[in-house]
């Protein structure tokens, strides 16, 4: 059997993350799929505050940084703008799901033709690993040293569900803390990029993703969380796919 | 045996260990070099390696490539 | 040909004959007419009309607009121009251009819909956070909405930076004739620089955001920064003179005000009384050109503006160079061009103290 396994083209420099960190994996197969759909030359990005702005110095397209959670309201501007580009965000999930619900929803609200990616470690990772909207219960953070605790901060937030309320094109879940689920993870992806390329309405892939660093765990046992505790609170698959209604 | 032409982009490597939790054919260690960024780095036995690709699709830093 | 139009009407025409194909907005008063008259016009020109949930996703898609090469505006008032503070922070950080409009209300807080000029401190000492200038034009008659749309946008341009329209809600509310400038088009295509996937020229793409974030070897950002305002202060600076030549006492006062200050001089005039009036068109730059033709050989300068502690009071007095000031904040009430001539007689008389 012929594998041929390349760096992509449209990763320029080696990126700046953590060891360990989720993040690289995800713009690895962001820019696979655009190599792979050959997208690069007409693709705009939209990154968030917080580590994705580091995607700026490894992933070779046009990107713009957005305020914190306006990244979605941007994009939007963007692919109204540019209707022919392919648009998309890169959010983590402190940035999408706190500070931006409100542009995170109406976006889908709207049906925007846009791919929105929210890279969902449950925590603020580049503040330091305070405690985000989808924090485990339990989970220990520099805000919830005790752990999170339902009672003071409420549940996590299950993005999925609260896009699923929204006539949207597609809504996928998707984690890269194994083989497996990465290669799931980037047809998750490419398929949120064809159907916007085919101006079928607003897209969104979440994406679990290991925070070694914040989590205060070896890379291998953040991994080993994500399988054991947070796939139980967020599981993966495809929500939205074909059911859009236009 | 297979020979496959696997190339490690070492400077990338940032030490994190997917690769070698994820190789079923135990062809990648960690060996006692620190690279540039300060991080051990890891290296393979082409011996061993049959180029399936895995350690590419887990590693976070663009370290790996392999052509068939 | 002339047409009768109110003057948030006029502004919203304007803004779409001079080629802004992207309005994002949220109804706030006494803006609302910009946004309701762009809900059904835009579509007709080809744009995009988005009213947005929040005035933060506004501004936001406007800089998205505007960073993919689009003319785009949004507009708001008070409370709601406050919300707009970090967008147009990062516009300027960003270097991409933008028209946002206030048409100003009154008051602190949640304040009020009436008339007022009370966001002069917020519009022209860079509101949000810093330390960066935008660029102000203030319109004072319905043909001045339409037309200072054109002047904003091409001033965006050239400079690269977001651009503020401060109306009020008088000028937006009157009815006014106006000569609707003839419609432009604009390409999203025009510069380089703006976000339409990456090229031969940018390989690796283009990188919008702030300079100091993304490259840390930007040593030259502090005088890049310096180096943009003190250009746009040279060079952007307006204002109109009322009467100046042989004035003693110079009234100073923009938007609705001035309107009113115009008709205190015809009246001073016809008491003999040597008034005038210095018109900031822009409030940043505050035309301090015009004033160091002043200093010292008038009496005195007479800040007149629609807020309850006085705003603009303080630029006149910064580049008054000694010259005395007065300051008639006139409140929620409209200035009255007989009470003007009547302070003004006082000031001439020694009769009131200045404030600076």
């Amino acid at each position: 059997m012929a594998i041929t396994k390349q760096i992509p083209d449209t990763i320029f420099a080696a990126n700046s993350f953590c060891p360990g960190c989720g993040h690289g994996i995800v713009i690895r197969l962001i820019a696979e799929v655009l190599d792979e759909m050959d997208l690069s030359d007409r693709t705009i990005g939209v990154l968030a505050v917080g580590c994705s702005c580091l995607v700026n110095r490894t992933l070779a397209v046009d990107l713009m940084q957005s305020a914190h959670g306006r990244a979605t309201a941007a994009a939007a501007g963007i692919k109204r703008t540019r209707p022919g580009n392919l648009v998309f965000t890169y959010q983590g999930d402190g940035d999408a799901i706190s500070i931006g619900i409100a542009e995170t929803l109406y976006s889908a609200q709207r049906d925007e033709k846009i791919t929105q990616i929210i890279v969902n470690n449950g925590v603020f990772g580049m503040t330091g690993g305070q405690m985000s909207p989808t924090t485990l219960v339990g989970q220990r953070t520099a805000t919830s040293e005790k752990g999170r605790n339902s009672e003071i901060n409420g549940d996590p937030v299950n993005i999925m569900k609260l896009l699923s309320q929204f006539n949207t094109a597609y809504l996928a879940r998707g984690s890269v803390h194994d083989a497996a689920n990465i290669l799931k993870t980037k047809q998750y992806i490419r398929t949120a990029f064809e159907l916007q390329m085919r101006g079928e309405g607003f897209t969104c892939v979440e994406v679990i993703s290991p925070c070694p660093t914040n989590w205060h765990m070896t890379p291998d046992q953040a991994v080993e969380r994500i399988a054991n505790e947070v796939l139980e609170v967020y599981p993966l698959g495809e929500f939205v796919k074909g059911e859009h209604q236009k | 045996m297979l020979m496959s032409k696997i190339e490690l982009k070492t400077e990338n490597c940032k030490g994190c260990g997917n690769c070698i939790r994820n190789c079923r054919f135990e062809a990648l260690a960690f060996n006692n070099e620190v690279n540039a960024k300060g991080y051990r780095i890891v290296t393979v036995d082409r011996d061993k390696c049959v180029g399936c690709g895995m350690c590419y699709t887990v590693c976070p830093d663009y370290v790996f490539s392999i052509e068939d | 040909m002339k047409k009768l139009m109110k003057g948030n009407y006029a502004l919203a025409e304007g803004a779409i004959r001079a080629g802004c194909r992207l309005f994002a907005g949220y109804p706030i008063t006494p803006q609302t007419e910009i946004l309701e008259y762009l809900s059904s016009h835009m579509a007709e020109a080809g744009g995009t009309f988005v009213q947005t949930e929040s005035e933060l996703a506004g501004i936001n898609m406007v800089i998205g607009a505007a960073a993919a090469g689009a003319r785009a505006m949004t507009s708001s008032s008070g409370p709601g121009f406050s919300l707009k503070q970090e967008g147009i922070s990062y516009l300027s950080s960003m270097e991409v251009p933008a028209v946002i409009v206030d048409v100003m209300r009154y008051g602190i807080g949640l304040g009020n819909v009436v008339l007022g000029q009370a966001d002069y401190f917020q519009v022209t000492k860079g509101g949000g956070h810093g330390g960066y200038k935008v660029p102000v034009y203030a319109p004072a008659s319905v043909q001045e909405n339409a037309d200072f749309v054109f002047k904003a946008f091409d001033t965006a341009e050239a400079y690269r930076t977001p651009v503020i329209i401060l109306s009020d809600a008088a000028i937006g509310q009157m009815m006014g004739s106006v000569e609707l400038p003839d419609p432009i088009e604009h390409d999203i295509n025009k510069f380089d620089w703006t976000l339409k996937g990456r090229d031969a020229r940018h390989p690796t793409g283009r990188k919008m955001t702030d300079v100091i974030y993304y490259d840390y070897a930007f040593d030259d950002y502090d005088p890049h920064i310096r180096a943009r305002y003190a250009k746009m202060h040279d060079e952007l600076q307006e204002w109109e003179e009322v009467e100046t030549e042989d004035a003693e006492l110079l009234m100073v006062a923009y938007g609705i005000s001035s309107r009113v200050c115009k008709e205190a001089v015809r009246l001073a005039r016809g008491e003999g009384i040597k008034a005038g009036l210095l018109r900031p068109i822009t409030l940043w730059p505050f035309p301090e050109k015009a004033m160091t033709k002043f200093n010292g050989r008038i009496k005195g300068y007479l800040s007149v503006e629609m807020n309850a502690c006085g705003q603009m009071v303080e630029d006149v007095a910064l580049h008054a160079g000694g010259t005395k000031v007065y300051s008639d904040p006139t409140g929620r009430k409209v200035a009255d061009s007989e009470d003007l001539v009547a302070l003004i007689k006082d000031i001439l008389a020694g009769k009131i103290e200045e404030v600076f």
